[in-house]
């Protein structure tokens, strides 16, 4: 009698990796091998971010001390974040505050805010510290200059993100800083009413730039921290600065790319 | 014994000291790198900061501005970058060591070498990621974000602060009017900080920690850095208290606080004080002195300097980028300079000429 074929034991994880399903979204493999390597970065759309190989000094901690990847993994956690605090708080004077109580007293285990908060306080250390890195190790020279300045602008734009979110709990502390902060745009030469040669810029005596057409009534839509201010802070935090904080970062990513990869020693 | 030492704190505390005392702490940094940067010296400052903050918390009005919610951050960002600051500096003296005996700066030994991304750096990412992310959950579950009374336009705080990161800016208004502090200087700050690579060029300091082939330009970028952005928001966060007085680290906030305003504008010191001739009607009278000090201040050092010290880099710059680089400095020296003149002399402005909110 011959030995029948033996039929194989059924192996589940081979039934899965090997199906249509798996093999729809997978590729490749995942063995040691540097073609599944490579392809690990290369067929996915978040690690395509980077290239396929890096400079082995680049690829230290201590030398990038990783502050421009974790400052893109903040403002991550600081979108999920933020959408999930969008659910529940709505930027007008009569609910803004009582939202934001809400927040606190009704949402069970409810760290959103902290989570949101803490983490705006973090990223703006983690691009500053990304920025003295760059600099401490001179990666910002030829060709290297212009992806600098966009790191500046996303700097700014940082605070200005961060200073916007400030407004949105509508307390004292929100309102008041919000109040010094912009006080300072009324002294804007020329575009502020108490700006240096604001007075220059008048038609017999009418004044073209007052208190109510000024570039702090731009910024406020008000003569003062209410209503309009609250609105708008909302939609260029929530809307307007991010957009073009995720432009911005994505011309900064190619850059790095494009010029070179993450900077050595010539 | 603990009261003493409070005393002794605030009465050795205010502007000037506390602002010199910084600075000479950093010109002994940027002139002796290697030694300030020693384990014999860096272990002794983090022993004296750590046991000052011991010391600072069993004082409650210490601690009431310390671990205000909004504030612990700053109190991180101190101990953070100094951290960096320090592993930089020892890093790149490490290099200036190797490259003095005719070695490669180190990261070039592995530069020329490539390693795949993952998972090489894709790992380095994830655990970071993963270890900001637990840190996150554990701030928060700790720390609660402060929450005051609802906003109410008629009742304004005292001090009235704006958020922390602009803290440095807040505290130049002591110094200089808010269109200076608040506009101009906030500008030339972005413009400055985008003209560093097109005013530095040298590629072969490109990529490596080093620190002796670039001292000017490192000594530069960090007195802005720790001088005048990180020193003065510790100052406008912690020692400034109502009515933007200055508070000792350990002094209760009084609202009564009475400090006598004695600054004197330059046209007073000259026209009433030397001259005697009493203030002139016309304002360009009035101000030509300081006004002309200022276009000194903007006009002369820059020529001499090109001549003098400065001349290897009016060669290497060209005209422009030399003259950028001139204007870029002194209008970041301006700063300190008026604080001091402040300190010594209460000078309130140099030229004035409200009537067209043009005070410098």
């Amino acid at each position: 009698m011959a030995d029948a074929p033996k039929k194989p034991k059924f192996d589940l994880a081979k039934f899965i990796t090997e199906g249509q399903i798996w093999k729809s979204m997978f590729r490749h493999g995942y063995t040691t091998s540097d073609r599944d390597r490579s392809l690990s970065v290369l067929t996915n759309v978040f690690f395509h971010l980077h290239p396929v190989k890096v400079r082995k000094s680049g690829a230290r901690f201590g030398f990038t001390w990783c502050a421009g990847g974790l400052s893109f993994f903040v403002f991550l956690t600081l979108v999920v974040s933020g959408i999930l605090l969008m659910f529940y708080y709505r930027p007008t004077v009569e609910y803004a505050y009582n939202d934001i109580v809400a927040l606190r007293e009704h949402v069970p285990f409810g760290i959103m805010r902290e989570l949101h908060r803490w983490g705006a306080h973090a990223m703006i250390i983690t691009v500053w510290i990304h920025m003295f890195r760059v600099f401490m190790t001179g990666s910002y020279k030829p060709p290297r200059e212009f992806n600098w300045v966009i790191g500046v602008i996303l700097l700014v734009l940082t605070m200005l993100l961060s200073f916007t979110g400030y407004l949105l709990p509508w307390d004292q502390l929100a309102m008041w800083a919000i109040t010094v902060g912009s006080n300072m745009a009324r002294a804007t030469p020329f575009l502020g009413h108490e700006g240096p040669g604001a007075s220059l810029l008048s038609i017999g005596d009418i004044q073209l730039v007052t208190a109510g057409s000024d570039v702090r009534f731009a910024l406020l839509g008000g003569r003062f921290v209410g209503a309009g201010a609250l609105l708008r802070f909302y939609i260029l935090h929530c809307v307007a600065i991010p957009t073009v904080v995720v432009i911005l970062m994505a011309v900064h990513f190619w850059r790095i790319r494009k010029d070179g990869g993450i900077s050595g020693p010539l | 014994m603990i009261e003493t030492f409070r005393q002794l704190v605030n009465s050795f505390a205010s502007p000037v000291t506390i602002f010199t005392s910084a600075m000479v702490l950093f010109i002994l940094f940027v002139t002796f790198p290697a030694q300030m940067t020693s384990p014999w010296i860096t272990l002794p400052i983090v022993a004296v900061v750590v046991a000052f903050f011991a010391v600072g918390l069993t004082d409650p009005h210490f601690v009431s501005i310390v671990t205000a919610p909004d504030n612990v951050p700053i109190v991180a960002l101190l101990f953070i970058t100094g951290y960096f600051t320090w592993y930089s500096m020892r890093k790149a003296c490490e290099n200036d060591r190797r490259m003095a005996r005719g070695e490669p700066p180190k990261e070039k030994l592995e530069s020329e070498e490539k390693v795949l991304v993952f998972p090489y750096l894709i790992y380095i990412e994830f655990v970071i990621a993963l270890v900001y992310a637990i840190g996150l959950v554990v701030w928060s579950i700790l720390l609660k974000a402060p929450l005051e009374e609802p906003a109410n336009p008629t009742v304004a705080p005292n001090p009235s602060k704006a958020p922390w990161y602009f803290l440095g800016l807040q505290e130049m208004l002591v110094y200089y009017d808010p269109w200076i502090a608040g506009v101009l200087f906030p500008t030339l700050i972005i413009i400055g900080l985008c003209a560093i690579p097109y005013i530095d060029r040298d590629t072969e300091t490109s990529g490596f920690f080093s620190f002796k082939a670039r001292r000017p330009v490192i000594t530069v970028f960090l007195f802005g850095f720790w001088i005048l952005w990180i020193l003065l928001i510790l100052v406008g966060t912690f020692l400034r208290g109502p009515n933007w007085n200055f508070f000792g680290p350990f002094e209760f906030w009084d609202v009564h606080k009475v400090v006598p305003l004695l600054n004197v504008n330059l046209s007073e010191f000259i026209f009433i004080k030397w001259l005697a001739w009493g203030l002139p009607k016309q304002w360009f009278v009035r101000e030509a002195p300081g006004i002309i000090l200022v276009l000194l201040y903007f006009m002369v050092p820059p020529a001499i300097l090109a001549k003098t010290l400065f001349k290897k880099y009016y060669k290497k710059l060209g005209p422009v980028r030399y003259s950028v680089m001139v204007m870029l400095l002194l209008f970041m020296l301006a700063l300190p300079i008026k604080m001091y003149f402040r300190w010594a002399f209460n000078l309130k402005y140099i030229v004035a000429i409200p009537e067209f909110f043009f005070n410098i």
